[in-house]
């Protein structure tokens, strides 16, 4: 897996290596730790220039801690986040402020994310005021572009959060991660709470600015169609790891993992006769606890194919075709 | 261009109309609440009252008249005099100083203080949080006027350490609160937002966190006011505050707590005194809490 990496390493944007995020449990007067959520545990992957990197999966598979540690936003407990061949991890916090400038990040819930008591001239001006000597009439010409950008006008500068739709919230949003000329945004489901009209266009906005930005996006979502939609690359996590992972038509036209053909086989669709033709691979049981996640391979507890090796060792990952690869015993 | 022009001055309208609405809604609920504003305006008055005491009280308040002492109400002495023959209406008049002096002044001291520390503690957690809490927490297991006693009797009374005790009283509740409050807010993703944008912590306490924890800090200050009035009065009483011949109603209830069979109203009329300005705080804040919490304010909508 390291001469994979070693091979890309020209338009590798970020590399992860064995990022882990365990969350101690603490009980009792003197806090002591009882035990560990394994939230992340030994994520890697490489997102490239220019490309959509999606991670799918079900809630709680770890997927939004992910996207919280590659801003160091949760502090990982161990693991390499490159970027730009340096590493995130081993900065100081003055370094990783220059650094962080070019990871911006967007967030599901658009209520939380703007402060609300503050205009929108004020939430979009913020990154300028931290990060650059501007004088204010700069200033106020970025954010009117900015807003343009975005598909909204000046007169939305003095208005308050509440006083917004869904959508324009998620505008604003995306204009504010816009507003220091970032690499890499990191999109914590964009989309997941907004109407499905609308969604199509936060959608098209943020392809249309990976255009003519040279954006790299790194997609968190549980929306298979929405991901199927945007991405380059997807990979899909259950409890913590990376079970698969590949180029978008590898995983949705030739998923290998059971796990991820029980997700592909969910995705609804629309044609009454197609969808007679559909088997669905229906899973039994609950995702297991990542307080004391299963021995061997995570899924074996609701994997309809499981062996008695499953019981005992996690798989390591199988080389399918290219850069997909996935980690199943069986396959 | 002509038009350009007109369209952006229109826009410039809508925006001044748009931004004036939003900063009335909350002054707008507050003045729907009937029983808030009454209060409000009892306690203005009181204020001016107070602030303006020489012009307004018709005599000196420690002028002694002993031929006149004990007399009822009368149109020259609107609420009678005193043991000493001091004209009750002036001494209450100056007495609403000494109070408004007290508790406004322990009160913003221990907002400000108690909120700094509060959001500080909440913001930053872990020991820091625990040291903080808990060191305020033990002052908090002593009550207030317990604590303004002991601390009186050994630093010996006078209205600076008057001051400081009420303040250092009332800080362990601002802190709790904001401390709650701030534990909510920087869990709210515009914090996080701003932590990716590169803002450090004073920029985001100050920006983010304090805006959304204003409404708290006006509505405990409010109710503060009721704590601090109330205990300076009750060490006055008991002869440990404000020292006379200095009115203060506290030391007038003292005064005329002797003669409270012969002759009631010279212990009346300051307790009636306290009691109005005590409950018109109350009800301020509790009006100030419905105007600003924003789950009665969305129903409004």
């Amino acid at each position: 897996m390291e001469q994979v990496i070693i091979e890309n390493e020209k338009e590798d944007l970020m590399v992860v290596q064995e990022l882990k995020k365990h969350f101690p449990i603490k009980n009792g007067v003197f806090g002591k730790t009882t035990g560990e959520v394994k939230a992340v545990d030994g994520v890697s992957f490489t997102v490239k220039k220019g490309e959509t990197f999606s991670i799918v999966g079900e809630s709680g598979c770890g997927k939004s801690t992910v996207g919280m540690s590659l801003l160091r936003l949760t502090e990982p407990t161990s693991g390499k986040i490159i970027f730009n061949e340096e590493n995130m991890l081993d900065k100081n916090r003055n370094e990783l402020r220059d650094l962080r400038k070019n990871i911006q990040i967007i967030f599901q819930d658009t209520y939380s994310s703007l402060n609300p008591k503050h205009t929108i001239k004020k939430i979009i001006s913020e990154p300028l005021v931290i990060n650059r000597k501007m004088t204010n009439e700069e200033m106020e010409t970025r954010v009117l572009e900015l807003l343009d950008l975005v598909g909204l006008g000046p007169h939305h500068l003095y208005r308050y959060p509440h006083e917004f739709s869904g959508g324009q919230r998620q505008r604003i949003g995306i204009a504010r991660a816009l507003a220091l000329n970032p690499q890499l945004i990191v999109c914590d489901e964009p989309v997941s709470a907004l109407d499905v009209s609308i969604q199509s266009q936060i959608l098209n906005l943020l392809e249309e600015l990976q255009k003519k930005f040279n954006l790299t996006y790194i997609f968190i979502s549980h929306d298979l169609s929405v991901v199927e939609h945007i991405s380059d690359r997807v990979a899909v996590m259950y409890l913590g790891r990376i079970v698969e992972m590949g180029s978008r038509e590898e995983v949705f036209q030739n998923p290998q993992h059971p796990y991820t053909k029980a997700l592909m086989s969910s995705v609804p669709i629309a044609d009454p006769k197609l969808k007679d033709k559909k088997q669905r691979i229906i899973l039994t049981g609950d995702v297991p606890s990542p307080k004391n996640p299963p021995k061997g391979c995570h899924f074996h507890t609701r994997c309809p194919f499981k062996t008695e090796k499953c019981a005992e060792i996690y798989p390591e990952y199988k080389e399918i075709k290219g850069d997909h690869k996935a980690a199943c015993h069986i396959i | 261009m002509m038009e350009r022009t007109i369209i952006k001055e229109v826009e410039d309208l809508n925006v001044i109309k748009k931004n004036s609405k939003r900063k009335s809604a909350e002054w707008a609920a507050f003045r729907g609440n009937k029983i808030g504003m009454i209060a409000l305006w009892v306690l203005i008055i009181v204020s001016i009252m107070a602030i303006a005491a020489p012009l307004v009280a018709p005599y000196d308040p420690n002028t002694q008249d002993v031929i006149n002492r004990m007399k009822s109400s009368s149109s020259e002495h609107w609420l009678g005099t005193d043991i000493y023959g001091r004209d009750v209406l002036s001494r209450i008049i100056y007495g609403a100083r000494t109070s408004m002096l007290v508790g406004v002044i322990s009160v913003a001291l221990s907002s400000v203080i108690g909120f700094a520390i509060g959001m500080i503690a909440g913001y930053k957690g872990g020991k820091l949080d625990d040291i903080l809490m808990r060191v305020l927490e033990s002052i908090q297991t002593i009550p207030l006027l317990l604590l303004g006693l002991m601390v009186l009797v050994a630093a010996g009374s006078n209205i600076y350490t008057l001051i400081l005790v009420i303040t250092v009283g009332l800080l362990p509740s601002c802190a709790r609160i904001a401390r709650g409050s701030t534990l909510d807010v920087k869990e709210k993703e515009f914090v996080k937002a701003a932590i990716s944008m590169g803002s450090g912590t004073i920029r985001i306490l100050i920006s983010h966190i304090l805006p959304n924890v204003l409404s708290s800090f006006l509505v405990i200050s409010a109710l503060h006011m009721t704590s601090a009035i109330m205990v300076e009065a009750s060490l006055s009483f008991l002869g440990l505050g404000i020292q006379p011949p200095t009115a203060t109603w506290g030391n007038m209830i003292m005064d005329g707590f002797p003669h409270v069979a012969t002759k009631p109203a010279l212990a009346i009329y300051p307790g009636l005194a306290l009691i109005i300005v005590s409950i018109s705080f109350n009800l301020v804040g509790d009006a100030l809490r419905d105007a600003l919490d924003p789950h009665i304010s969305k129903k409004r909508k």
